[in-house]
């Protein structure tokens, strides 16, 4: 069969199964526009590049398949690097295609010319720069492979206008094959046998379940593991819904933001999961005294996460449902000796708590949204006190229903992965969960969303403030805050109104629960902006160090 | 500390950018990179020699061979690998002093590839040490030029370097 380039880019979508494209045409990339048009692939125009990574990366989250985006030369490619990066710091799989001026013309600083391979080397899992047609279908072919196997992440695929439109002889999906590139699913039985054994032995072991366990679709398995054995699981951000968070051994966030309670117990036990987590900066407070009295367990499809950030006595590289599952074999039930119960006394003597005087409390809302909503009900958050306190008072129960930018923090991320997410489950309802600060980030993607006639519900949590930013100048620098109050906010009602959307502005705590069922009971989309407490923080002030363990090492 | 290793990688374009930004990137310094072609043409090898910790050679290691181009990652030791690097010097010579530079470069095996009437070229391959020492040596005449290939490494023995993915 005798295609363009751009053809071939089409058919290999197909085979893929791609139904849905994230993008915004330009000039370098309008040949694949133009094949686009006449497949039955669905094309979401957003209405800036950023948002079309944010929207297949909410897309991805949700259906866990590859997610899609395209967009032009220069500035549509630039625009989409901070979509990329989010996506990669959480693993996100995903195939970026950029349009790229002709081949003749690289180099020469030609309009809507810039280095997209070079500038996202560091942020892509791989990047591919085409420079013949003929390769067209193998990179595709290895661009989907790469993105979605071993530890996830985006792959982009540079496009010139030339190769694009040039015709070759395209005879089908290609098999993958690249020597370079073998994940390591099979966790080594040896690894596997000493981690029955650490069970066997500990008298205080907990599980610190990340983001690896949701994309490798493991939570059954984690579940089976917790219950056989009867340890507490703590999430990182990016672990959470791998655990349902009513679950009596679920012990909530670990970290920086998290329960005290799932902090103490991971600084008292004496082992330590972390799976598929990178034990970062905000999920371990000092890094070389995590686990100094335990036994550390790291299990991780990505080798270079095992001993990255924190010292490991039993490492185990590997897929985490396979070795899950690989321990589960060989464990045996294993009885608490008094564990839990400790746990519990610091469940109850630690709980998070808030002071319900004053103005309206964000966490209220957010606890009160629990409340309307179902298991399967998918939350978008920002980035920001907001996507705290959603990780900490509403009630994830299930995998791929919290969508987070955790890694890269972006604010923004919010509503164009809510977007995402709607169109990969049209049948769930999906909540964005913003602040007034994100929100205006990336708010032009209500047109998006009106367009696509998606009825998403968003809730603005405004404090006229970047709440998160002020908290941080109060703790570190003596409360001297400096431009953190938004003035100039619009009325976010009024705005929801002039794209046809739904919209009430809320104080009043008696009126939270009744307008959440009303705006879950809509069957479009809804804004409803909760004027919030300016002075509530996620860490309170009244702590003595930022650390929520400090001194409380039993 | 020193280390060199030893990094195969499929012979892509760009490939180089990569790692160099890859060692940027993460805060990794290289003290010298050489790189070319194996005898396989698809197949190059870069010699990096990257001053750190065993933490950071842990990790150099880890994430080289976390990109799809890489092939293969070694790390060698002095002692159980001949490390090479050839160094071209221009020295500055009068008619009095081209004997002693020419009796220098006797000494130390090394060659003389260009002579004119007030300059001599001289190709000297060795190990730090080796070409540190007749750097200093040279210097009394004036070094006009210097280039130095950077590190090439290979193991002893008959062990070779091949592929642990491929499996």
């Amino acid at each position: 069969m005798r295609i363009t380039g751009a053809e071939a880019v089409v058919q290999i979508f197909q085979h893929y199964g791609v139904d849905l494209i994230f993008g915004y045409p330009g000039g370098a990339i309008l040949p694949l526009y133009d094949a686009l048009r006449d497949s039955t692939i669905k094309h979401v125009l957003v209405r800036q590049e950023q948002n079309a990574a944010h929207a297949a990366s909410g897309y991805a989250r949700v259906t866990g398949r590859t997610g899609v985006c395209i967009a032009t030369s220069g500035p549509g490619a630039t625009n989409l690097i901070t979509g990329i990066a989010t996506a990669y710091m959480d693993s996100i799989p995903m195939v970026v295609i950029t349009g790229q001026v002709p081949l003749s013309a690289i180099g020469r600083d030609f309009f809507q010319e810039v280095d997209i391979i070079g500038a996202t080397f560091g942020l892509t899992k791989h990047n591919y720069w085409v420079k013949k047609a003929t390769d067209i279908p193998r990179i595709l072919a290895e661009a989907f492979h790469i993105a979605s196997t071993g530890r996830p992440g985006p792959v982009l695929i540079d496009l010139p206008k030339d190769v694009a439109c040039e015709t070759i002889e395209y005879a089908g999906l290609p098999e993958v094959e690249i020597k370079s590139y073998q994940p390591t699913y099979q966790g080594h039985p040896k690894q596997v046998k000493r981690i029955v054994q650490a069970v066997k032995e500990s008298a205080r072991p907990v599980i610190c379940a990340g983001g690896g366990v949701i994309s490798s679709d493991a939570a059954e398995e984690l579940r089976a593991l917790a219950e056989r054995c009867q340890i507490p699981v703590a999430t990182t951000l990016m672990g959470i819904g791998a655990f349902p968070k009513d679950h009596p051994l679920s012990i909530g966030m670990l970290g920086f933001h998290g329960t005290v309670y799932s902090n103490l117990a991971v600084d008292n036990a004496d082992l330590i999961f972390i799976l598929g987590a990178r034990a970062g900066d905000r999920a371990v407070r000092q890094i070389e005294e995590f686990g100094r009295k335990a036994r550390v367990v790291h299990i991780d499809v990505d080798p270079a996460e095992i001993g990255k950030n924190v010292n490991v006595t039993v490492p185990i590289v590997g897929d985490l449902k396979t070795v899950l599952q690989d321990i589960l074999k060989n464990v045996a039930p294993r009885e608490d000796t008094g564990w839990l119960a400790t746990i519990a006394a610091w469940k109850k003597e630690k709980a998070r708590a808030y002071s319900q005087d004053g103005p309206l409390k964000p966490q209220y809302v957010l606890e009160q949204l629990s409340a309307v909503t179902t298991p399967d009900t998918i939350i978008a958050t920002d980035v920001g006190q907001h996507q705290m306190w959603t990780g900490a008072y509403y009630c994830t129960k299930k995998p791929r229903t919290f969508l987070t930018s955790g890694g890269m923090g972006t604010m923004g991320y919010g509503l164009p992965a809510a977007i995402g997410a709607q169109l990969g489950k049209p049948e769930t309802a999906v909540v964005l969960v913003t602040g007034d600060g994100s929100f205006q980030m990336n708010m032009p993607e209500l047109a998006t969303l009106v367009q696509e006639q998606l009825p998403v519900k968003i809730i603005v949590l405004n404090n006229n403030a970047l709440g998160m930013v002020r908290e941080l100048q109060m703790h570190f620098h003596d409360s001297r805050y400096y431009q953190v109050h938004m003035r100039g906010n619009p009325d976010f009602v009024k705005l929801a109104d002039a794209y046809g959307i739904p919209a009430q502005r809320v104080s009043e705590k008696t009126a939270v629960r009744k307008i959440l069922q009303t705006m879950m009971g809509t069957p479009g989309p809804m804004l409803i902006e909760f004027i919030v407490d300016v002075e509530e923080n996620v860490v309170p002030p009244t702590r003595k160090s930022l650390h929520p363990f400090e001194g409380e090492i039993v | 500390m020193k280390y060199v290793v030893s990094v195969l990688v499929q012979n892509q374009p760009g490939v180089l950018a990569r790692i160099a930004g890859l060692f940027s990137r993460r805060g990794f310094n290289i003290e010298s990179l050489a790189v070319g072609m194996t005898d396989k043409s698809e197949v190059s090898r870069m010699t990096i020699a990257v001053d750190g910790d065993d933490h950071i050679i842990e990790q150099v290691t880890k994430q080289l061979n976390k990109l799809v181009d890489v092939i293969k990652v070694n790390v060698l030791t002095a002692n159980e690998s001949v490390q090479r690097e050839l160094a071209l010097f221009k020295v500055h010579v009068t008619a009095s002093t081209r004997p002693e530079v020419m009796q220098m470069v006797d000494i130390f095996r090394a060659k003389i590839v260009d002579v004119t009437r007030n300059a001599l070229v001289v190709e000297l391959t060795g190990d730090d040490n080796k070409i540190k020492a007749m750097e200093d040596l040279l210097r009394q005449f004036g070094i006009k030029e210097m280039v130095r290939t950077g590190l090439i490494a290979i193991e002893r023995g008959s062990k070779i370097m091949k592929s642990n993915k491929e499996e």
